[in-house]
């Protein structure tokens, strides 16, 4: 749906050059969800203005549809950008517009009839559930709310993708909740392809099937949210994922938990299948060992499950070498040394 | 020697319709080309739906040429342009024409810094709704800083006073005219004070409908 082909983008200006976004190449497939992660700086920004020319691509080749952007007159390009809604972090509605005349106002533009954008406008409010604030301004409004105009005002032309320009960084946590479910919702119901950028991994968790990681301007990691999360292959990606996995050790809690639990102490990562099994009590049965799970936290990552814990082990040495054994075929598992473990 | 008010307050009433006259005409006229200037000067500039380096500079320049110059002055030195424009340099029209020039320019740069305070992504957001540069200047631009452009206007308006009464006394007639000839030269005190009763009065009108009419619009 999306291509970018040996894409970069350069900003010269007099006495410096930045490389913004440097040799990507990427697919983004109709119908997925598609997270672009990276600190500020990274490059995500304009790559993601690359997909409706908001910015110009210095070097490469981007393919919408079966399009080549850079191939489009001005005016069939304004006709593209209709097939692509795009929401904002600061949601950029028009102050001098009511809620009702936000979402029109693209169909304005595209001339569609005024009892059609009736109709329409009315349909995407009800969608995103401000059928009662048809009349009322920006200002009057929430965060949130403000969200929900600018998704409604972006579905208004019936694009085929929608692009997230951190659609949630202004937004409180339980209302980037409700944000990233409606734009789940826009996926699932309307079969939009969305492409997302945002620097909080739990964006890419919650809604994304697939995931890239970019760095100084290149994506230096790319895949399936899951494989992503469970072979993190850069430092980069690590940290992003350790962001929300909760469950590194600090020097400070990993002396407490030692003060507290006299056994040995083990992490268990579960990936997928594994977890729903009672591998843990199974093999305490088994052997003649307790254990307990006293860190940890599991997560479900496209409808598979997937946690680390951290799990204390009493008994005998032997046993617990034999309970590792038996564990290390369904999980992986290793002992805790120190707060790197 | 004192005015006689039985018979002078028809002079006040037409000296009255005659500072009216020009004050609304400038207006009307400057609004309209200020707005055109101004709209140039801001899509012209850097990074802008119409950046155009030419345009700017000129636009630019001939603002910071025209708006230091003393009123007064530049009434006197355009006069022979006036004369071959209007037919005549004296009288309320003889009056209007620099007034509108200058005031084009003021509007110029109101409406510049209106448009230049408006959020970009807000321009950003039409554009990638895949508006033109026209439809971005009539659908959001304008929309979106009209509450403190006629705030802007309001301001200029009050200034337009102030010069109609400097036009005045080259011939443009008007209570500035009034009270100078019959006020300040023959010592008349009372057309003083009335004239400047009568101009604080429509200040105070024109400021009351300003204020009324940005705040219809005015969201934020």
């Amino acid at each position: 749906m999306i291509q970018f082909q040996g894409v970069s983008k350069i900003f010269r200006s007099k006495n410096k050059e930045v490389r913004a976004v440097e040799n990507v190449t990427l697919n983004v497939n109709k119908g997925e969800i598609y997270g672009v992660i990276g600190f500020s700086g990274a490059g995500k920004s304009t790559l993601l203005r690359l997909v409706n020319l908001l910015e110009k691509p210095t070097e490469g080749k981007v393919v919408v549809g079966d399009r080549d952007l850079t191939a489009l007159s001005a005016r069939e390009l304004r006709q593209l950008r209709r097939r692509i809604g795009m929401i904002f972090q600061t949601f950029n509605l028009f102050n001098s517009r009511t809620v009702y005349g936000n979402v029109a106002y693209p169909l304005r533009l595209a001339r569609t009839p005024r009892a059609r954008i009736r109709e329409r406008v009315t349909e995407l409010l009800r969608f995103v559930g401000l059928e009662d604030k048809a009349d009322q301004y920006p200002e009057q409004l929430s965060g949130g709310q403000k969200q929900r105009v600018g998704i409604a005002r972006a579905l208004a032309t019936s694009p085929d993708i929608l692009i997230c320009d951190e659609a949630t960084s202004a937004l409180d946590p339980e209302t980037t909740g409700e944000i990233l479910k409606l734009l789940k919702k826009v996926n699932e119901e309307y079969g939009i392809t969305i492409l997302l950028i945002t620097h909080e991994m739990h964006v890419i968790r919650s809604i994304c099937d697939r995931v890239a990681v970019m760095e100084n301007g290149a994506v230096i990691e790319e895949g399936p949210v899951f494989d992503i999360f469970a072979h993190p292959k850069k430092q980069t990606t690590r940290s992003f994922i350790s962001s929300v996995q909760n469950d590194k050790l600090s020097p400070k809690l990993l002396a407490l938990l030692k003060q507290h639990h006299s056994g040995r102490l083990y992490r268990v990562v579960f990936k997928g299948g594994t977890t729903g099994e009672p591998v843990l009590s199974r093999a305490a049965k088994k052997y003649d060992i307790d254990f307990s799970i006293i860190y940890g936290s599991i997560n479900e990552l496209q409808g598979q499950l997937f946690g680390s814990l951290i799990v204390e082990f009493a008994g005998e040495d032997s046993e617990i070498a034999r309970v590792v054994e038996e564990l290390e075929r369904t999980v992986e598992i290793w002992e805790v040394i120190d707060h790197e473990s | 020697m004192k005015v006689d008010w039985s018979t002078f307050w028809v002079r006040l009433v037409e000296a009255t319709g005659q500072t009216l006259t020009m004050v609304f005409f400038t207006l009307i006229f400057s609004s309209v080309l200020g707005l055109i200037i101004g709209l140039l000067l801001f899509v012209t500039r850097r990074g802008n739906i119409l950046e155009n380096r030419f345009v700017f500079f000129v636009l630019n320049l001939a603002i910071n040429i025209i708006r230091p110059i003393p009123f007064i002055i530049f009434l006197v030195t355009i006069s022979p342009f006036t004369r071959l424009v209007i037919g005549t340099t004296i009288g309320t029209w003889a009056a209007i024409f620099p007034m509108t020039i200058v005031a084009s320019f003021v509007v110029a740069r109101v409406v510049e810094n209106n448009l230049v305070s408006i959020d970009p992504g807000i321009i950003e957001a039409a554009k990638a709704m895949g508006a033109g540069p026209f439809q971005i200047i009539f659908g959001v631009l304008i929309p979106e800083a009209l509450g403190p452009l006629i705030l802007g206007l309001t301001f200029m308006t009050v200034g337009l006073i102030d010069f109609s009464a400097m036009a005045g006394t080259v011939g443009g007639g008007g209570l500035g005219d009034l009270s100078m000839t019959y006020g300040y030269q023959r010592f008349d005190g009372s057309v003083m004070l009335v004239t400047i009763v009568i101009l604080v009065l429509l200040v105070q009108i024109a400021q009351f409908i300003g204020n009324a009419a940005s705040r219809k619009f005015l969201r934020r």
